[in-house]
Protein backbone atom coordinates (compact mmCIF):
# COMPACT_ATOMS: atom_id res chain seq x y z
CA UNK A 1 0.00 0.00 0.00
CA UNK A 2 1.07 3.13 -0.64
CA UNK A 3 2.38 5.69 1.73
CA UNK A 4 -0.29 7.39 3.92
CA UNK A 5 -1.30 11.62 2.76
CA UNK A 6 -0.21 13.72 5.60
CA UNK A 7 -3.51 13.83 7.62
CA UNK A 8 -2.93 17.30 8.11
CA UNK A 9 -4.37 18.18 4.62
CA UNK A 10 -7.69 16.57 5.96
CA UNK A 11 -10.55 19.30 6.13
CA UNK A 12 -7.70 21.39 5.48
CA UNK A 13 -9.31 22.45 2.52
CA UNK A 14 -13.32 23.42 1.52
CA UNK A 15 -15.06 24.14 -1.33
CA UNK A 16 -16.80 27.37 -1.34
CA UNK A 17 -18.22 28.41 -4.42
CA UNK A 18 -19.52 26.12 -7.39
CA UNK A 19 -21.07 26.75 -10.73
CA UNK A 20 -22.02 25.12 -14.32
CA UNK A 21 -23.35 26.76 -17.43
CA UNK A 22 -26.23 24.90 -19.16
CA UNK A 23 -25.88 20.95 -20.82
CA UNK A 24 -26.94 20.97 -24.49
CA UNK A 25 -25.57 21.43 -28.00
CA UNK A 26 -24.59 25.17 -27.69
CA UNK A 27 -22.97 25.66 -31.77
CA UNK A 28 -22.75 29.61 -31.22
CA UNK A 29 -20.48 29.24 -28.22
CA UNK A 30 -16.70 28.59 -27.24
CA UNK A 31 -14.88 27.37 -24.45
CA UNK A 32 -14.52 30.53 -22.93
CA UNK A 33 -17.87 31.14 -23.16
CA UNK A 34 -19.39 28.65 -21.53
CA UNK A 35 -16.79 28.90 -19.06
CA UNK A 36 -17.27 32.04 -18.26
CA UNK A 37 -20.76 31.68 -17.07
CA UNK A 38 -19.87 28.92 -14.83
CA UNK A 39 -17.27 30.78 -13.68
CA UNK A 40 -19.73 33.85 -12.88
CA UNK A 41 -22.06 31.52 -11.13
CA UNK A 42 -19.36 29.91 -9.13
CA UNK A 43 -17.94 33.38 -7.94
CA UNK A 44 -21.42 34.71 -6.87
CA UNK A 45 -22.05 31.45 -5.12
CA UNK A 46 -18.93 32.22 -3.11
CA UNK A 47 -19.46 35.47 -1.93
CA UNK A 48 -15.47 36.25 -3.06
CA UNK A 49 -14.52 38.75 -5.31
CA UNK A 50 -13.18 38.33 -8.47
CA UNK A 51 -9.98 40.01 -7.59
CA UNK A 52 -8.98 37.82 -4.45
CA UNK A 53 -8.57 34.71 -6.77
CA UNK A 54 -5.19 34.02 -7.56
CA UNK A 55 -5.20 30.50 -8.90
CA UNK A 56 -6.74 29.31 -11.86
CA UNK A 57 -6.57 25.48 -13.48
CA UNK A 58 -8.20 25.30 -16.51
CA UNK A 59 -9.04 21.86 -17.66
CA UNK A 60 -10.14 20.91 -21.62
CA UNK A 61 -10.01 24.81 -22.41
CA UNK A 62 -7.26 25.15 -24.61
CA UNK A 63 -5.74 28.29 -23.71
CA UNK A 64 -5.24 28.85 -19.65
CA UNK A 65 -3.66 32.34 -20.91
CA UNK A 66 -6.61 33.36 -23.33
CA UNK A 67 -9.06 31.93 -19.90
CA UNK A 68 -7.42 34.38 -17.55
CA UNK A 69 -7.93 37.35 -20.36
CA UNK A 70 -11.53 36.48 -20.88
CA UNK A 71 -11.69 36.64 -17.30
CA UNK A 72 -9.65 38.96 -16.26
CA UNK A 73 -7.47 37.43 -13.94
CA UNK A 74 -3.86 37.25 -13.16
CA UNK A 75 -3.09 34.31 -10.63
CA UNK A 76 -0.12 33.33 -9.29
CA UNK A 77 -0.89 29.74 -9.73
CA UNK A 78 -1.56 28.33 -12.65
CA UNK A 79 -2.69 24.63 -13.92
CA UNK A 80 -3.61 23.54 -16.84
CA UNK A 81 -4.67 19.97 -17.84
CA UNK A 82 -5.83 17.85 -20.99
CA UNK A 83 -9.15 16.94 -21.91
CA UNK A 84 -9.61 13.45 -20.12
CA UNK A 85 -12.58 12.77 -17.52
CA UNK A 86 -9.58 11.75 -14.66
CA UNK A 87 -8.41 14.98 -15.21
CA UNK A 88 -11.03 16.35 -12.83
CA UNK A 89 -9.57 14.32 -9.79
CA UNK A 90 -6.41 15.01 -10.36
CA UNK A 91 -7.02 19.03 -10.41
CA UNK A 92 -8.47 19.04 -7.00
CA UNK A 93 -5.98 17.22 -5.36
CA UNK A 94 -3.41 19.30 -7.33
CA UNK A 95 -5.62 22.64 -5.87
CA UNK A 96 -5.98 20.78 -2.13
CA UNK A 97 -2.24 20.59 -2.21
CA UNK A 98 -1.09 24.55 -3.58
CA UNK A 99 -3.59 25.79 -0.34
CA UNK A 100 -2.47 23.74 1.98
CA UNK A 101 1.14 24.41 1.07
CA UNK A 102 -0.03 28.45 0.60
CA UNK A 103 0.84 28.55 -2.73
CA UNK A 104 -2.06 30.04 -3.50
CA UNK A 105 -5.16 31.28 -0.84
CA UNK A 106 -7.97 31.00 -3.46
CA UNK A 107 -8.28 28.72 -6.46
CA UNK A 108 -11.16 28.58 -9.53
CA UNK A 109 -11.45 25.13 -11.05
CA UNK A 110 -12.56 25.60 -14.73
CA UNK A 111 -13.83 22.93 -16.77
CA UNK A 112 -15.07 23.49 -20.56
CA UNK A 113 -16.52 21.06 -23.18
CA UNK A 114 -17.80 22.06 -26.86
CA UNK A 115 -17.61 18.07 -27.61
CA UNK A 116 -20.99 18.42 -29.26
CA UNK A 117 -20.87 21.19 -31.44
CA UNK A 118 -17.40 20.13 -32.02
CA UNK A 119 -18.93 16.87 -33.07
CA UNK A 120 -16.43 14.66 -31.55
CA UNK A 121 -16.53 11.14 -32.65
CA UNK A 122 -14.42 9.51 -30.01
CA UNK A 123 -12.92 6.89 -32.15
CA UNK A 124 -11.69 5.98 -35.44
CA UNK A 125 -8.97 8.55 -36.70
CA UNK A 126 -9.32 10.88 -34.42
CA UNK A 127 -7.98 8.83 -31.88
CA UNK A 128 -5.23 6.48 -33.56
CA UNK A 129 -3.78 3.70 -31.95
CA UNK A 130 -1.55 0.69 -32.39
CA UNK A 131 -4.54 -1.28 -32.60
CA UNK A 132 -6.36 0.32 -35.24
CA UNK A 133 -5.77 -2.26 -38.21
CA UNK A 134 -7.76 -4.93 -36.26
CA UNK A 135 -10.43 -2.07 -35.59
CA UNK A 136 -9.89 -2.00 -32.24
CA UNK A 137 -10.34 1.53 -30.89
CA UNK A 138 -12.53 3.96 -29.13
CA UNK A 139 -12.90 4.45 -25.17
CA UNK A 140 -15.87 2.39 -24.78
CA UNK A 141 -14.60 -0.69 -26.62
CA UNK A 142 -11.99 -0.96 -23.77
CA UNK A 143 -15.24 -0.94 -21.14
CA UNK A 144 -16.88 -3.81 -23.17
CA UNK A 145 -14.24 -5.74 -23.16
CA UNK A 146 -13.65 -5.21 -19.17
CA UNK A 147 -17.88 -6.15 -18.87
CA UNK A 148 -17.57 -9.21 -21.13
CA UNK A 149 -14.49 -10.37 -18.81
CA UNK A 150 -16.56 -9.60 -15.98
CA UNK A 151 -19.52 -11.27 -17.56
CA UNK A 152 -17.91 -14.39 -17.80
CA UNK A 153 -15.82 -14.35 -14.59
CA UNK A 154 -18.48 -14.09 -12.37
CA UNK A 155 -21.79 -14.23 -13.60
CA UNK A 156 -22.91 -10.87 -14.28
CA UNK A 157 -25.34 -9.88 -16.65
CA UNK A 158 -26.82 -6.57 -18.70
CA UNK A 159 -29.70 -6.45 -16.58
CA UNK A 160 -27.84 -5.74 -13.96
CA UNK A 161 -26.01 -3.33 -15.83
CA UNK A 162 -28.90 -1.60 -16.92
CA UNK A 163 -29.86 -1.07 -13.28
CA UNK A 164 -27.11 1.73 -13.16
CA UNK A 165 -28.60 3.60 -16.22
CA UNK A 166 -32.20 3.24 -15.18
CA UNK A 167 -31.47 4.49 -11.73
CA UNK A 168 -29.04 7.23 -12.84
CA UNK A 169 -32.02 8.32 -15.92
CA UNK A 170 -34.24 7.97 -12.96
CA UNK A 171 -32.25 10.92 -11.03
CA UNK A 172 -31.96 13.07 -14.20
CA UNK A 173 -35.50 13.02 -14.61
CA UNK A 174 -35.36 15.17 -11.48
CA UNK A 175 -32.29 17.52 -12.45
CA UNK A 176 -33.29 20.40 -14.44
CA UNK A 177 -30.00 20.70 -15.62
CA UNK A 178 -29.93 17.53 -17.42
CA UNK A 179 -29.68 16.52 -20.98
CA UNK A 180 -31.63 13.22 -20.44
CA UNK A 181 -34.88 13.25 -18.97
CA UNK A 182 -37.02 10.59 -20.27
CA UNK A 183 -37.60 7.48 -17.49
CA UNK A 184 -36.30 4.61 -19.38
CA UNK A 185 -36.58 0.90 -18.19
CA UNK A 186 -34.37 -2.11 -17.68
CA UNK A 187 -36.38 -3.22 -21.19
CA UNK A 188 -35.37 -0.28 -22.95
CA UNK A 189 -31.39 -0.59 -21.76
CA UNK A 190 -31.59 -4.80 -23.25
CA UNK A 191 -33.56 -3.36 -26.50
CA UNK A 192 -31.29 -0.28 -27.01
CA UNK A 193 -28.62 -0.89 -30.10
CA UNK A 194 -25.23 -2.54 -29.66
CA UNK A 195 -22.37 -0.36 -29.72
CA UNK A 196 -19.20 -2.57 -28.82
CA UNK A 197 -21.63 -5.43 -27.69
CA UNK A 198 -21.62 -6.66 -24.80
CA UNK A 199 -22.47 -2.70 -24.51
CA UNK A 200 -25.28 -0.87 -25.67
CA UNK A 201 -26.38 2.58 -26.28
CA UNK A 202 -27.84 2.89 -23.17
CA UNK A 203 -24.49 1.83 -21.41
CA UNK A 204 -22.65 4.91 -23.14
CA UNK A 205 -22.47 8.66 -21.68
CA UNK A 206 -23.88 11.11 -23.79
CA UNK A 207 -21.62 14.04 -25.75
CA UNK A 208 -23.12 17.65 -24.69
CA UNK A 209 -21.63 20.83 -24.39
CA UNK A 210 -21.17 22.84 -21.14
CA UNK A 211 -19.05 23.75 -18.24
CA UNK A 212 -18.34 23.17 -14.61
CA UNK A 213 -16.48 25.28 -12.13
CA UNK A 214 -15.38 25.25 -8.23
CA UNK A 215 -13.81 27.79 -6.48
CA UNK A 216 -11.81 26.02 -3.43
CA UNK A 217 -9.81 27.82 0.01
CA UNK A 218 -8.53 26.98 2.72
CA UNK A 219 -10.37 26.06 5.92
CA UNK A 220 -9.63 28.99 7.61
CA UNK A 221 -11.10 31.34 4.98
CA UNK A 222 -13.95 29.59 4.19
CA UNK A 223 -15.79 29.78 7.31
CA UNK A 224 -16.09 32.96 6.81
CA UNK A 225 -18.01 33.03 3.56
CA UNK A 226 -21.95 33.15 2.20
CA UNK A 227 -22.23 29.19 2.31
CA UNK A 228 -21.71 26.43 4.35
CA UNK A 229 -17.81 25.09 3.69
CA UNK A 230 -17.93 21.74 2.03
CA UNK A 231 -14.70 20.41 3.62
CA UNK A 232 -11.94 17.92 1.72
CA UNK A 233 -11.38 15.32 4.37
CA UNK A 234 -10.03 12.63 1.99
CA UNK A 235 -8.24 11.99 -1.25
CA UNK A 236 -6.70 8.60 -2.68
CA UNK A 237 -4.58 8.57 -6.04
CA UNK A 238 -3.08 5.56 -8.41
CA UNK A 239 -2.28 5.54 -11.61
CA UNK A 240 -1.82 2.56 -14.15
CA UNK A 241 0.14 3.27 -17.12
CA UNK A 242 1.90 0.12 -18.25
CA UNK A 243 -0.89 -1.28 -20.24
CA UNK A 244 -1.74 2.28 -21.53
CA UNK A 245 -1.68 0.72 -25.22
CA UNK A 246 -4.44 -0.92 -24.81
CA UNK A 247 -6.98 2.49 -24.48
CA UNK A 248 -9.41 2.73 -21.16
CA UNK A 249 -8.48 -0.74 -20.46
CA UNK A 250 -7.30 -2.58 -16.91
CA UNK A 251 -6.78 -5.98 -16.71
CA UNK A 252 -7.91 -6.33 -13.22
CA UNK A 253 -10.94 -3.61 -13.96
CA UNK A 254 -8.78 -1.11 -11.87
CA UNK A 255 -9.29 -3.54 -8.62
CA UNK A 256 -5.67 -2.76 -6.97
CA UNK A 257 -5.92 0.91 -7.91
CA UNK A 258 -9.28 1.17 -6.01
CA UNK A 259 -8.17 -0.47 -3.41
CA UNK A 260 -5.11 1.53 -2.38
CA UNK A 261 -7.10 4.62 -3.47
CA UNK A 262 -9.63 3.83 -1.31
CA UNK A 263 -6.94 3.00 1.42
CA UNK A 264 -5.42 6.13 1.30
CA UNK A 265 -8.84 8.08 1.49
CA UNK A 266 -10.81 6.74 3.85
CA UNK A 267 -7.72 6.65 6.81
CA UNK A 268 -7.12 10.65 5.40
CA UNK A 269 -10.55 11.36 6.19
CA UNK A 270 -11.17 8.93 9.53
CA UNK A 271 -13.97 7.51 7.41
CA UNK A 272 -14.80 3.99 5.95
CA UNK A 273 -17.39 3.20 3.28
CA UNK A 274 -20.69 2.63 5.79
CA UNK A 275 -20.20 6.54 6.49
CA UNK A 276 -20.94 7.54 2.95
CA UNK A 277 -24.48 8.96 2.02
CA UNK A 278 -23.64 9.19 -1.68
CA UNK A 279 -21.72 8.03 -4.32
CA UNK A 280 -20.47 9.78 -6.86
CA UNK A 281 -18.87 7.52 -9.51
CA UNK A 282 -17.07 8.53 -12.88
CA UNK A 283 -19.53 7.16 -15.74
CA UNK A 284 -18.30 7.28 -18.73
CA UNK A 285 -19.81 3.29 -19.49
CA UNK A 286 -21.67 2.20 -16.82
CA UNK A 287 -19.29 -0.83 -16.23
CA UNK A 288 -16.71 1.31 -14.44
CA UNK A 289 -19.78 1.69 -11.64
CA UNK A 290 -19.30 -1.83 -10.99
CA UNK A 291 -15.44 -1.71 -10.73
CA UNK A 292 -16.12 0.96 -8.49
CA UNK A 293 -18.17 -0.10 -5.97
CA UNK A 294 -16.31 -3.48 -6.01
CA UNK A 295 -12.85 -1.84 -5.58
CA UNK A 296 -13.61 0.72 -2.98
CA UNK A 297 -15.30 -2.64 -1.05
CA UNK A 298 -18.72 -1.35 -0.89
CA UNK A 299 -19.79 -4.69 -1.97
CA UNK A 300 -17.29 -8.14 -2.21
CA UNK A 301 -15.16 -8.97 -5.52
CA UNK A 302 -17.26 -10.15 -8.21
CA UNK A 303 -20.58 -9.18 -6.44
CA UNK A 304 -21.04 -6.10 -8.00
CA UNK A 305 -24.26 -6.93 -9.98
CA UNK A 306 -25.79 -8.06 -7.20
CA UNK A 307 -25.58 -5.24 -5.24
CA UNK A 308 -26.57 -2.90 -7.58
CA UNK A 309 -30.15 -5.08 -8.39
CA UNK A 310 -33.09 -3.73 -6.68
CA UNK A 311 -32.14 -0.14 -7.28
CA UNK A 312 -29.52 0.31 -4.73
CA UNK A 313 -27.92 3.05 -6.56
CA UNK A 314 -31.52 5.16 -7.00
CA UNK A 315 -32.44 7.39 -4.57
CA UNK A 316 -34.02 5.76 -1.75
CA UNK A 317 -31.74 2.55 -2.20
CA UNK A 318 -29.22 2.07 -0.04
CA UNK A 319 -26.76 3.87 -1.78
CA UNK A 320 -27.81 6.90 -3.66
CA UNK A 321 -25.27 7.46 -6.51
CA UNK A 322 -24.85 9.91 -9.39
CA UNK A 323 -27.87 11.87 -7.95
CA UNK A 324 -27.33 14.40 -11.02
CA UNK A 325 -27.81 11.49 -13.87
CA UNK A 326 -24.17 11.36 -14.07
CA UNK A 327 -22.16 11.00 -17.24
CA UNK A 328 -25.24 8.74 -18.81
CA UNK A 329 -28.02 11.20 -18.41
CA UNK A 330 -27.31 14.65 -16.74
CA UNK A 331 -24.10 15.87 -18.83
CA UNK A 332 -20.73 14.76 -20.03
CA UNK A 333 -18.50 17.04 -17.92
CA UNK A 334 -15.87 14.14 -17.26
CA UNK A 335 -16.23 14.06 -13.48
CA UNK A 336 -16.37 17.89 -12.91
CA UNK A 337 -20.19 17.87 -12.50
CA UNK A 338 -20.47 15.22 -10.09
CA UNK A 339 -17.94 17.25 -7.70
CA UNK A 340 -20.41 20.15 -8.10
CA UNK A 341 -23.11 17.87 -7.50
CA UNK A 342 -21.12 16.31 -4.24
CA UNK A 343 -21.10 20.13 -3.27
CA UNK A 344 -25.00 20.21 -3.58
CA UNK A 345 -25.83 17.49 -1.73
CA UNK A 346 -23.78 18.15 1.01
CA UNK A 347 -25.39 21.70 1.74
CA UNK A 348 -28.87 20.19 0.86
CA UNK A 349 -29.81 22.19 -1.88
CA UNK A 350 -31.05 20.06 -4.32
CA UNK A 351 -35.11 20.08 -3.47
CA UNK A 352 -36.68 16.64 -5.43
CA UNK A 353 -32.84 14.92 -5.52
CA UNK A 354 -31.86 15.68 -2.20
CA UNK A 355 -30.49 12.72 0.06
CA UNK A 356 -31.87 13.82 3.40
CA UNK A 357 -28.87 13.82 6.32
CA UNK A 358 -26.51 14.01 3.94
CA UNK A 359 -23.01 14.47 5.63
CA UNK A 360 -20.69 12.03 3.56
CA UNK A 361 -20.37 11.95 -0.36
CA UNK A 362 -17.40 10.50 -1.90
CA UNK A 363 -16.57 10.90 -5.46
CA UNK A 364 -14.52 8.55 -7.37
CA UNK A 365 -12.94 7.84 -10.83
CA UNK A 366 -11.89 4.59 -11.72
CA UNK A 367 -9.94 4.96 -14.74
CA UNK A 368 -5.97 4.75 -15.59
CA UNK A 369 -5.48 7.84 -13.06
CA UNK A 370 -7.70 6.38 -10.51
CA UNK A 371 -8.73 9.02 -7.57
CA UNK A 372 -11.44 9.29 -5.01
CA UNK A 373 -12.11 12.78 -3.12
CA UNK A 374 -14.03 12.04 0.18
CA UNK A 375 -16.19 15.07 1.05
CA UNK A 376 -17.86 16.16 4.19
CA UNK A 377 -19.82 18.99 6.03
CA UNK A 378 -17.25 18.58 9.09
CA UNK B 1 2.36 -20.88 -43.12
CA UNK B 2 -1.00 -20.62 -42.54
CA UNK B 3 -2.45 -17.95 -43.98
CA UNK B 4 -5.60 -16.27 -45.39
CA UNK B 5 -6.35 -15.50 -49.00
CA UNK B 6 -7.24 -11.62 -49.55
CA UNK B 7 -10.26 -10.59 -50.88
CA UNK B 8 -11.21 -7.89 -53.60
CA UNK B 9 -8.71 -5.40 -52.31
CA UNK B 10 -10.75 -2.46 -53.18
CA UNK B 11 -13.34 -4.05 -50.22
CA UNK B 12 -11.09 -4.51 -47.72
CA UNK B 13 -12.65 -3.40 -44.55
CA UNK B 14 -10.11 -2.37 -42.31
CA UNK B 15 -7.97 0.66 -41.49
CA UNK B 16 -4.59 -0.54 -42.95
CA UNK B 17 -1.24 0.09 -41.12
CA UNK B 18 0.14 3.34 -40.89
CA UNK B 19 3.54 3.19 -41.88
CA UNK B 20 5.71 3.68 -38.22
CA UNK B 21 9.50 2.87 -38.97
CA UNK B 22 9.04 1.24 -34.76
CA UNK B 23 6.55 -1.25 -35.74
CA UNK B 24 8.44 -2.08 -38.87
CA UNK B 25 10.40 -5.19 -37.74
CA UNK B 26 6.71 -6.47 -36.68
CA UNK B 27 4.96 -6.01 -40.30
CA UNK B 28 8.40 -7.57 -41.16
CA UNK B 29 8.04 -10.87 -39.29
CA UNK B 30 3.97 -10.72 -40.12
CA UNK B 31 4.80 -11.56 -43.65
CA UNK B 32 6.92 -14.29 -42.67
CA UNK B 33 3.96 -15.82 -40.87
CA UNK B 34 5.43 -14.71 -37.55
CA UNK B 35 3.82 -12.59 -34.14
CA UNK B 36 6.84 -10.77 -33.39
CA UNK B 37 7.54 -8.93 -30.05
CA UNK B 38 9.85 -6.77 -28.57
CA UNK B 39 12.19 -8.54 -25.79
CA UNK B 40 15.11 -7.41 -23.43
CA UNK B 41 18.18 -8.40 -24.61
CA UNK B 42 19.24 -7.86 -20.39
CA UNK B 43 16.51 -9.27 -18.31
CA UNK B 44 14.09 -11.35 -21.40
CA UNK B 45 11.03 -9.03 -20.40
CA UNK B 46 8.80 -9.36 -23.66
CA UNK B 47 6.31 -6.53 -24.50
CA UNK B 48 3.95 -5.19 -27.16
CA UNK B 49 4.02 -2.47 -28.59
CA UNK B 50 7.56 -1.81 -28.90
CA UNK B 51 9.26 0.88 -26.61
CA UNK B 52 12.43 2.86 -26.71
CA UNK B 53 13.91 1.12 -23.25
CA UNK B 54 12.71 -1.84 -21.46
CA UNK B 55 10.07 -0.47 -19.18
CA UNK B 56 10.91 -3.38 -16.65
CA UNK B 57 15.21 -2.59 -16.32
CA UNK B 58 15.59 0.51 -18.94
CA UNK B 59 18.20 -1.02 -20.74
CA UNK B 60 17.99 -0.21 -24.35
CA UNK B 61 19.32 -3.60 -25.78
CA UNK B 62 16.39 -4.86 -27.13
CA UNK B 63 15.74 -7.14 -29.92
CA UNK B 64 12.36 -8.27 -31.95
CA UNK B 65 12.08 -12.28 -31.87
CA UNK B 66 9.21 -14.79 -33.12
CA UNK B 67 7.08 -15.43 -30.53
CA UNK B 68 5.17 -18.58 -30.68
CA UNK B 69 1.80 -17.17 -31.88
CA UNK B 70 0.15 -18.97 -29.46
CA UNK B 71 -2.15 -17.47 -26.45
CA UNK B 72 -5.28 -17.52 -24.81
CA UNK B 73 -8.74 -15.44 -25.14
CA UNK B 74 -8.92 -12.64 -22.37
CA UNK B 75 -11.90 -10.70 -23.86
CA UNK B 76 -13.81 -9.74 -26.94
CA UNK B 77 -16.27 -7.57 -27.91
CA UNK B 78 -18.60 -7.45 -31.43
CA UNK B 79 -18.33 -4.07 -32.79
CA UNK B 80 -21.65 -2.82 -34.23
CA UNK B 81 -20.93 1.38 -34.48
CA UNK B 82 -18.58 2.23 -37.82
CA UNK B 83 -15.67 4.44 -36.49
CA UNK B 84 -14.50 4.06 -39.63
CA UNK B 85 -16.56 4.48 -42.97
CA UNK B 86 -14.81 1.30 -44.66
CA UNK B 87 -15.85 -0.85 -41.84
CA UNK B 88 -19.37 -0.55 -42.83
CA UNK B 89 -19.82 -3.36 -44.90
CA UNK B 90 -18.05 -5.79 -42.07
CA UNK B 91 -20.27 -4.49 -39.15
CA UNK B 92 -20.86 -6.21 -36.87
CA UNK B 93 -16.99 -7.40 -36.29
CA UNK B 94 -15.56 -8.89 -33.58
CA UNK B 95 -11.90 -7.85 -31.68
CA UNK B 96 -10.66 -10.38 -29.56
CA UNK B 97 -7.66 -9.82 -26.32
CA UNK B 98 -5.27 -12.37 -26.21
CA UNK B 99 -2.81 -13.05 -23.80
CA UNK B 100 0.15 -14.32 -25.58
CA UNK B 101 2.31 -17.03 -24.16
CA UNK B 102 5.31 -14.87 -23.68
CA UNK B 103 3.53 -12.63 -21.40
CA UNK B 104 1.72 -9.65 -23.50
CA UNK B 105 -1.59 -8.78 -23.59
CA UNK B 106 -2.81 -7.60 -26.93
CA UNK B 107 -5.70 -6.73 -29.27
CA UNK B 108 -6.71 -8.66 -32.75
CA UNK B 109 -9.15 -10.45 -34.66
CA UNK B 110 -11.07 -13.61 -34.24
CA UNK B 111 -11.18 -15.34 -37.90
CA UNK B 112 -13.82 -17.94 -36.21
CA UNK B 113 -17.00 -15.46 -36.73
CA UNK B 114 -19.50 -17.26 -34.23
CA UNK B 115 -18.83 -15.41 -30.58
CA UNK B 116 -21.67 -18.06 -29.29
CA UNK B 117 -19.47 -20.71 -26.98
CA UNK B 118 -16.48 -18.25 -26.42
CA UNK B 119 -14.81 -18.95 -22.92
CA UNK B 120 -12.33 -17.07 -20.99
CA UNK B 121 -8.76 -18.95 -21.16
CA UNK B 122 -9.82 -20.87 -24.31
CA UNK B 123 -6.24 -21.51 -26.33
CA UNK B 124 -5.67 -19.78 -29.64
CA UNK B 125 -3.17 -19.42 -32.38
CA UNK B 126 -1.90 -16.95 -34.84
CA UNK B 127 -2.96 -17.07 -38.41
CA UNK B 128 -2.10 -14.55 -41.09
CA UNK B 129 -4.11 -12.63 -43.53
CA UNK B 130 -2.46 -11.19 -46.50
CA UNK B 131 -4.10 -7.23 -46.73
CA UNK B 132 -2.92 -4.51 -49.49
CA UNK B 133 0.27 -3.31 -49.55
CA UNK B 134 1.68 -6.93 -49.49
CA UNK B 135 1.40 -6.99 -45.45
CA UNK B 136 -0.23 -9.69 -43.67
CA UNK B 137 -2.54 -9.11 -40.61
CA UNK B 138 -2.26 -11.65 -38.21
CA UNK B 139 -5.16 -12.65 -36.86
CA UNK B 140 -6.63 -15.45 -34.44
CA UNK B 141 -8.29 -18.88 -34.69
CA UNK B 142 -9.44 -21.33 -32.29
CA UNK B 143 -7.04 -24.15 -31.57
CA UNK B 144 -7.72 -27.73 -30.17
CA UNK B 145 -5.23 -27.75 -26.94
ZN1 LIG C 1 14.91 -5.42 -19.33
Amino acid sequence: MSTPINAALSRSVAVVGVGNAPYGSFPDKDEYALAAEAFTQALQDSGLEKSQIDGIGVCRIPSYARMGEVLGIDPRWTLTLPAHGRMSGISIVEALAALHSGIAAYIVLLYSNIGRSRRMNYGGDEMPNVWDPWGFTSPGAGHAMMFRRHMELYGTTTRQLAEISVAFRKHACLNPDAVMKKPISIDDHENSRPITAPLRLLDYCQINDGACCMILTTAERARDLRRPPVYIAGVGARDNFRDSSLPNFSADFWYAALQDVAEQAYTMAGLGTQDVNALMAYDNFSPTVLFSLEGLGFCKRGESGAFVEGGRLALGGALPSNTDGGHLSNSYMQGWALNVESVRQLRGELGARQVAGCKVVQYVAATPCTRSIIYTLD
Amino acid sequence: MDTLKMNNASAYTKPLPRPDPELKPFWDFARLGQFAAQRCRDCAHVHFPPGPVCPACLSSSQEWFATSGRGTLFSWVAFHHPYWDCVKPALPYNVVMVQLEEGPLIASNLVDENLQGLKLGMAVEAVFEAIPGDMYLPKFKLRAR
